[in-house]
């Protein structure tokens, strides 16, 4: 009910009164006022309110779903499409012709909770009759010192699973592990490496390279956006075994320590084979020496072609051939000085066994016969500078860039300074030292006409591109010659019909730890080239402390030795890549193509 | 007229809530179904990587070398050699076919050769 201003009752009271009658009006108005702002009031305070509630759920409804993402195991969205899936497995390893080297298989790890564990006792007896490796007094004593969890072993095979299940205590836990697997044994070891686990938990464990491939690449194969695709080795799984199968029964008539091989395409730098004996088996990797008086070669996992780093010897004698011809110093038929032996200031420069191929011998002779001394007259033209600089192109002065996590480690070996006496000795292999996989880059260069390849162990698509080291005619004439100590010099033993083989053989002394060198202990190689027509393969074959004794005295010369079991090698894996032999099988009544 | 658009609206609130109903139901059937199916493929995934390492295993060259050897008597597998390989020139042409015998052939007062002399 709405009251008036003006009351009539009451003004007219007042006026009688002789009271000022606005006053009336003016209390009036104060009350409707207060009223209305009461109302107000009343009003704006219950919208506060409602708006203060709604912030407070707003945030809290925002809190709580932090709260609950933050605090909840993460899940795999249940509504993905097909096809993006991210695969948490390491990546599988294959050959050039997708053949498995390494894949993953599932298996479990055991552990136990002691303080649940029903009977520590007879557990610990139970485990110890499964396992062999371990004693029942150690797993009883770590079940009951008090600890709530103790690991007892990173894999199993479910045989060994289902006894453990067996023995049915509530204390042994098994936890899901994902364990490296080569089906193919000690089969390409050395380039494989192995793998161990890292950080470890109960529901899963890293499995992490430790050598070879698998560490050097090991950011690849452990990528989750790339773990459906396997990393395709440039490895040829047949070559490779028949290569390892052949370098051992080498290695084994002729009792050397051990050996090595290495097969390259000289166009693309793949190497299709990588063998180095003795050998491990990357399931099982045995553990390194740490004994410091072994010397690192007596250990299985030291990979030869890589890691060992020798004087090659006479090996390199064709480099310095190839670069007196590409300087145009010499051609193959001039004449140079091999009078043997030669005195360099108080050195002198012997031929094997004390001969002499001179007075003069033909470049290409210097080389058929492997005369230090030509070679040493034929470096001297050319001069330390030059040598060091066609070396240096040919990559033997630092590391080989192959994908092996053991390659930037060897080094070689190079004199720190270079006088005109290292300048001879190095031109005949002695002095510098560089692995078997440096010679196969450096003869893979003059196999391809002169343009060096960075050898890989990845299969690569295409041509590849290289650096030019030495013209192609020159790179020819270097391959003939190579040729021509095959078919007349010291590899006869490596002649096989079809496949016109083109190398040179190298018999290094090897030096003692105290200086000077051995007499009966040598690495002998054989760095080979074929087909020397249009050449597509090389091939090194180093054997260590090899003995041929099949002669009246023992030799130990390459010619006997490391040629033979190549070209055995050469033999049986060049049909294998494919490779047509030059001679012809006869045919007796085969079609000529003819026109008219 | 109100009346009407209040029952109306109400009965589509039932039909909707009704329709949420189900759908939700079935969205939950659905993600079961396709977890169900992810797990399946990951199973077989499993163990079709068990079993390419168990080809893998059983294919290794040392093991195919010993059954090579072990069956040598059966198979007679030898290392390939380089003068395995063969010319177009060795492949020999296909044979010519028989010319069709269109003309006419006197076979009166011939007789039968007994089976046994065919």
């Amino acid at each position: 009910m709405r009251t008036p201003l003006r009351p009539l009752a009451r003004i007219l009271q007042a006026r009688r009164d002789g009271l000022n009658p606005d006053t009336i009006e003016r209390e009036n108005l104060r009350l409707r006022h207060e009223v209305m702002r009461d109302k107000t009031r009343a009003r704006a305070e219950l919208r506060l309110l409602i708006l203060g509630v709604a912030f407070v759920a707003a945030f809290s409804t925002i809190g709580a779903r932090m709260g609950l993402l933050a605090a909840t195991e993460p899940v795999e969205p249940r509504a993905s499409a097909p096809g993006a899936e991210i695969i948490a497995q390491r990546a599988d390893i294959t050959d050039r012709n997708g053949r498995m080297l390494a894949t993953n298989m599932t298996t479990h790890a055991l552990y136990a909770t002691p303080k649940v564990m029903v009977d520590p006792k007879g557990v610990a007896a139970k485990l110890a009759a499964i396992f062999p490796e371990m004693k029942a007094a150690d797993l009883e004593r770590r079940f009951t010192d008090g600890r709530s969890f103790v690991w007892i072993r990173k894999v199993l095979s479910p045989e060994q699973m289902q006894l453990v299940h067996e023995i049915g205590d509530p204390g042994l836990l098994f936890g899901p592990r994902e364990m490296r697997l080569y089906p193919n044994g000690t089969l390409a070891a050395h380039v494989l490496g192995g793998t161990s686990f890292g950080a470890e938990g109960v529901h899963s464990a890293e499995v992490i390279g430790v050598a070879g491939v698998e560490k050097a690449l090991d950011a690849r194969l452990r990528d989750p956006s790339q773990g459906g695709t396997p990393l395709q080795l440039s490895i040829d799984l047949s070559v490779q075994a028949t290569i390892e199968e052949l370098l051992f029964a080498g290695m084994t008539m002729l009792n050397a320590k051990g050996a090595a091989a290495i097969l390259m395409d000289v166009r693309t730098g793949e190497i299709i084979a990588l063998a180095s004996l003795p050998t491990f088996d990357p399931n099982d990797r045995p553990n390194a020496i740490v004994d410091k008086a072994a010397e690192p070669g007596d250990s299985p996992l030291f990979n030869r072609a890589v890691q060992g780093v020798y004087e090659l010897g006479s090996t390199f004698k064709i480099f310095a051939a190839a670069q007196a011809m590409e300087l145009g110093l010499v051609g193959p038929d001039t004449l140079v000085d091999a009078n043997a032996p030669m005195q360099w200031g108080k050195h002198r420069i012997k031929e094997f066994e004390g001969k002499n191929y001179g007075p003069l011998l033909s470049v290409s002779d210097v080389i058929i016969k492997s005369s230090n001394v030509g070679t040493a007259h034929i470096a001297l033209m050319i001069g330390p500078l030059r040598q060091q600089a066609f070396l240096k192109s040919l990559g033997f002065f630092e590391a080989t860039p192959v994908e092996l996590i053991e390659a930037p480690g060897a080094k070689p070996l190079i004199p720190k300074k270079w006088p005109e006496i290292v300048t001879i000795t190095t031109s005949y292999g002695h002095g510098m030292s560089a692995s078997p996989m440096h010679l196969a880059a450096a003869y893979a260069a003059i196999g391809n006409g002169g343009v060096m390849i960075k050898p890989t162990l990845l299969k690569r698509e295409g041509a590849t591109t290289g650096v030019r080291v030495m013209s192609e005619k020159t790179a020819r004439a270097a391959v003939k010659m190579l040729r021509g100590v095959v078919t007349d010099g010291t590899a006869s033993l490596g002649e096989v019909p079809g496949y016109e083989v083109a190398g040179k053989t190298g018999t290094a002394d090897k030096p003692k730890k105290s200086g000077g060198y051995y007499d009966d202990k040598v690495v002998n190689t054989f760095a080979s080239v074929f087909p020397a027509s249009d050449p597509q393969y090389v091939l090194i074959v180093t054997l260590d402390e090899p003995i041929d004794t099949s002669g009246s005295e023992p030799r130990r010369t390459a010619g006997w030795t490391a040629v033979p079991v190549a070209a055995e090698i050469i033999r049986r894996v060049a049909p294998m890549m494919g490779l047509r032999p030059k001679l012809e099988p006869v045919v007796a009544d085969a079609v000529t193509a003819a026109s008219n | 007229m109100r009346p009407v658009l209040y029952v109306l609206s109400f009965l589509a609130l039932i039909a909707l809530g009704f329709w949420a109903y189900r759908e939700n139901y079935a969205t939950q059937a659905s993600l079961k179904h396709v977890q169900a199916l992810q797990q399946q493929i990951a199973d077989l995934r499993e163990a079709l990587s068990v079993q390419r390492a168990e080809w893998a295993y059983l294919n290794r060259p040392d093991r195919l070398r010993e059954l090579a050897t072990i069956n040598f008597d059966r198979l007679g597998l030898l290392p390939m050699e380089p003068g395995q390989f063969g010319t177009p020139g060795q492949v020999a042409y296909p044979a010519p076919d028989v010319p069709v015998i269109d003309l006419p052939t006197d076979i009166r007062g011939s007789q039968p050769l007994p089976e046994s002399d065919l």
